[in-house]
């Protein structure tokens, strides 16, 4: 089959759905590419690149449309602005479109397309199941968003992120808050912490917690409890109460941080509000807010979609195009995504998809079957992390905690059958004995003391230096060795042998395995 | 020599043994500890020989010289994938010098006592006998297990806790009988029958406890060579041998609690041995069983090329294959590389306590980049690539996850947290404990089959 790759018509649009390197990968799986000339140019990708690697390059957008079985393409299809018609009308009768559909916001796209007879995949809509982080290309734009989010508002934060004690005096680090610690947050903790800001972060899913904290960043919590996972591993709206206990929070950090990255999204609803414009006045001047759901509605209420402005001193950025901004970067992982679905759509690797609904990565994302809708899809079971895994490890942790602490009464009734039975021992026994007793008791303690600080690294040579020690029963076979009696000799002379073989042997090969250990 | 001096020697010689173990506790000065073990050996040596007490000079130089001599070749030929049988055989010869020198003092017509003094000297050659036989036959059969003379699985005979209780009633028993013996030597017999009934004990006791569980056993071993050195000493009125036979029996009593904690395993439930008989089927039962993914050498080293932090977890199967020649050399072409790679050591991977840290450390890996599990455990999250290689239950996710599993608890090094996990298998054989392995069917987890060492000079062929 044949794969068409036209131009993105959307102002100020840089991506392209395939590179030089992913066409000889889709030729290795069968199919012809075309690619529209200068599809590439924005994202540094240029038509010769593209022919070296095996596309045909064709200048008519017309032409490419309607010789293409498949379609790829970013931005779900518009109007295009130099034929003035919309790009549904070009796709072919029955022809696959692969692309971004949002289903949910464009009902008039999905009437069009189903019009077109057409198979539509929506990259949007693959779920979030493991198998399918590889084609998850919201995952790889939203990771590019968090980056470049991080550096327009670099660009427009007129202070270092790190701090600095120079000669001139010190700069303080920049306080950076991000909320909502999905891939977008995430990465944008990542390059934040890395220009040297203190990074928080906040989100509802508390079982986000252990990756803020090791990308670095502190974990804002709130007192109030609400598990916020919804199904398919995003987040969920929130109980009234935990939104005012939300809020709350923002308007406290507000007051004390330089910058405010948004990336709080809910699927197929608006955007929260979650910065009022109130809490944007309480920032610093020459603070900054970037927004990354400005397309949604924006996270903060002053943003302004696509739009850069300022108000009450505070830069709030609303680009919608921030994975576009870094385009070949972008281009590369998108490519790829597509790549790895067009895999899975041709398992006989013969230039033929099958549109297997069976497969649940598949059906996800089919949108629209030979001008059928399928979408929305049954909704994903496996939420990415599960919800409840706390018994487990619960009660795993249980016995070792039972072991190391009996309780105090146990101890000390331990401690007094110990003395009583000492005090009986006392009683009857001769002195002598008891005075090698102490000594005895007094070792152990000495032994207890001083073994627990050996490095486990060092346990081996721990017990062949101790074998070799304990081969001072030497000392008692030596004792008796002159005894009168014939037997009595030669058993303490065996005995001598012997513990010669541990005292010599024991110490030469600590001494051979301590030799080893160097740095 | 006087005794006060003598006395002195032994003070100074203590002294010198307790400097020696807490030298240990680094392993900058841990040479320098076994210096001063040695001089306090030779001081305790010396100053006996040369006391009033001793004679027969001539037959103790001969017996040190015959005895030393086959100690030096011994501990220069050992390899260090032997180490564990080596320190167990060593166990055995203080154990049967203890049963020994018990016997050799209650038969010497010159040792002669009087009442409640009498009594005590006898309890003392009892208990002193007592756990030297079994320190002796129980270190017999470690190294024969060990040296894999004596099949590793643990043999369970039918009743074996009562034939023990029996066994111990028996010798408590024969213990009545050999104090009411009336004359000197008349306690012979008794102390003979309970001789051997302690040698059946420690055999039976070793027998019954598998291959994977002898870093307890080791160290258990070890532990009750101490004792009987200092009950030979309360046996003797000789403080040094008590100070010292109780330096090394808490040393040996610590070092089997560490390895039982590291399994998360009583250290009575690890002695009445049998572990990995009952669990296995249950597990296999619950076992999850997938799709593993198989790679290639060159695979593996190509993953290992792209990683920027990589940690090594070596198990028993490094030291079966001698592959830690081939690992260490992995490790420098990595680092040379500019790859950070550091080592998890899981407290009980190996047959002995310590064991791989000796393995790594005689293929010169520097220990500085060999750290113990609880210090490298988080760090797997931001780990690149973490390679197992031959550990299988100390690898085991379901020890964290599955409450059911016959080693739930048991502190495990996580290295599926890792990007991807390399596992070096010969093949999909469950380990030690029976359970089957979660961790090879996850999907970031790569398994390399063959032979450690092979597959290990694979890999760094397809490095170059």
């Amino acid at each position: 089959m044949r794969i068409g790759v036209p131009k993105e018509v959307h102002a100020e649009e840089r991506r392209v759905a395939t590179t030089p390197d992913v066409v000889t990968q889709l030729q290795d799986l069968g199919f012809s590419v075309a690619v529209e000339a200068g599809a590439g140019e924005a994202a540094k990708f240029s038509d010769d690149a593209y022919r070296e690697a095996g596309a045909e390059i064709v200048s008519d957008v017309r032409e490419l449309w309607a010789q293409s079985d498949i379609v790829l393409k970013v931005r779900p299809p518009e109007l295009h602005p130099e034929l003035g018609e919309p790009e549904t009308g070009l796709l072919r009768e029955g022809g696959t479109l692969i692309s971004f559909i949002w289903p949910a916001q464009n009902p008039e796209l999905m009437d069009a397309l189903v019009a077109r007879r057409a198979t539509v995949l929506a990259m949007d809509s693959i779920p979030r199941i493991s198998r399918a982080q590889k084609m998850d290309a919201l995952s790889s734009m939203a990771n590019i968003a968090g980056y470049r989010a991080v550096v327009e508002a670099a660009h427009h934060f007129g202070r270092f992120f790190t701090g600095q004690i120079t000669a001139a005096g010190k700069v303080p680090p920049a306080k950076v808050l991000i909320i909502g610690a999905g891939v977008a947050g995430l990465a944008a903790i990542g390059a934040a912490g890395s220009m040297g800001a203190i990074v928080r972060a906040f989100d509802t899913r508390p079982e986000v917690k252990e990756q803020v904290e090791s990308m670095g960043a502190e974990f804002l919590e709130l007192e109030y409890e609400e598990e916020g996972s919804g199904a398919g591993g995003y987040a969920k709206e929130m109980s009234q109460a935990f939104i005012d206990a939300e809020m709350a929070l923002f308007r406290e950090q507000a007051r004390d941080v330089d910058i405010i990255i948004t990336t709080a999204l809910i699927p197929g609803k608006p955007a929260p509000r979650l910065i009022s414009a109130d809490m944007v006045e309480s920032m610093r001047h020459g603070s900054v807010v970037v927004d990354l759901a400005a397309e949604q509605g924006g996270n903060c209420e002053l943003t302004e979609p696509g739009q850069v402005v300022v108000k009450h001193g505070v830069t709030l950025i609303g680009h919608t195009d921030l994975p576009s901004r870094l385009p070949t970067q972008s281009s590369q992982l998108y490519a790829t995504n597509l790549r790895h679905l067009l895999t899975d759509l041709t398992a006989e690797k013969d230039g033929n998809i099958v549109v297997d609904m069976e497969d649940e990565a598949i059906r996800g994302a089919t949108v629209i079957k030979e001008g059928e809708v399928t979408w929305p899809p049954p909704p994903p079971k496996i939420s990415m992390t599960p919800p409840k895994p706390k018994p487990a490890p619960a009660a795993a942790e249980a016995p070792p905690i039972e072991v190391k602490k009996p309780s105090a009464w146990f101890t000390m009734g331990f401690m007094a059958v110990g003395i009583i039975a000492l005090l009986a021992m006392g009683s009857v026994a001769p002195p002598a004995f008891m005075s090698h007793f102490i000594v005895f008791v007094l070792a152990i303690f000495v032994g207890y003391q001083v073994i627990w600080s050996v490095t486990p690294a060092l346990h081996t040579p721990l017990i062949s230096v101790t074998n070799a020690i304990s081969g001072i029963i030497i000392i008692g076979a030596i004792l008796q060795i002159g005894a009168p009696s014939g037997i009595v000799v030669f058993l303490a002379a065996v005995s001598v042998l012997i513990a010669t073989v541990n005292v010599a042997g024991g110490f030469l090969v600590t001494q051979r395995m301590l030799k080893m250990f160097r740095k | 020599m006087p005794a006060g001096v003598v006395t002195a020697s032994y003070i100074v010689a203590s002294i010198l043994f307790i400097l020696s173990l807490g030298g240990l506790s680094h392993q900058e000065s841990a040479r320098r500890g076994n210096v001063y073990g040695i001089i306090g050996m030779a001081i305790a040596i010396i100053a006996t020989i040369s006391s009033d007490r001793v004679s027969g000079l001539g037959l103790i130089i001969a017996m040190m010289a015959i005895g030393a001599t086959v100690g030096f070749i011994v501990a220069a030929r050992v390899q260090m994938t032997a180490m564990p049988q080596l320190v167990a055989m060593l166990h055995s010869f203080v154990g049967l010098a203890a049963v020994l020198v018990g016997f050799a003092n209650y038969v010497d017509p010159g040792v002669q006592y009087e009442g409640a003094e009498e009594t005590i000297h006898e309890v003392e050659i009892y208990l002193g006998v007592f756990i030297g036989a079994i320190t002796f036959t129980g270190s017999v059969i470690a190294f024969g297990k060990l040296q894999a003379v004596i099949k590793s699985a643990p043999l369970i005979l039918p009743a074996r806790h009562w034939l023990n209780l029996a066994g111990l009633l028996v010798c408590v028993w024969l213990g009545a009988e050999f104090l009411d013996a009336e004359s000197t030597g008349g306690g012979l017999i008794p102390l003979i029958i309970m001789t051997l009934i302690a040698f059946a004990f420690g055999v039976h006791m070793v027998m019954a406890i598998g291959g994977a569980d002898m870093p307890v056993v080791i160290s258990m071993l070890n532990s009750y060579s101490g004792w009987a050195a200092a009950a030979t000493g309360f046996m003797l009125s000789n403080d040094l041998l008590i100070v010292t036979g109780a330096l090394v029996g808490s040393s040996g009593a610590i070092l089997s609690y560490i390895m039982c904690r590291a399994m998360n395993r009583r250290f009575l439930a690890v002695i009445m041995g049998g572990f990995g008989t009952e669990g296995g089927t249950a597990a296999a039962a619950a076992g999850d069983t997938g799709e593993v993914t198989a790679v290639s050498a060159e695979e593996t080293a190509e993953l290992l090329q792209g990683a920027k932090e990589v940690i090594i977890v070596p198990g028993y199967g490094m030291a079966v294959a001698h592959a830690q020649h081939a690992v260490s050399e992995l490790t420098q072409k990595l680092r040379s590389a500019g790859v950070k790679v550091r080592y998890g050591i899981h407290p009980v991977a190996g047959r002995m306590p310590g064991h791989m840290n000796v393995l790594l450390a005689e293929a010169k890996v520097p220990y500085d980049i060999v750290l113990e599990m609880d210090e490298i455990n988080e760090d797997f999250p931001n780990t690149d690539v973490a390679m197992v290689i031959g550990a299988n239950d100390i690898v085991n996710p379901s020890a964290q996850e599955d409450p059911n599993s016959p080693i739930a608890g048991m502190p495990v090094l996580e290295v599926w947290k890792a990007g991807t996990a390399i596992v070096l298998k010969r093949s999909m054989a469950t380990g030690y404990a029976g359970v089957d392995n979660p961790l090879f069917y996850r999907e970031n987890t790569r398994m390399l089959f063959g032979d450690a060492k092979d597959s290990i000079e694979a890999v760094v062929k397809a490095l170059d």
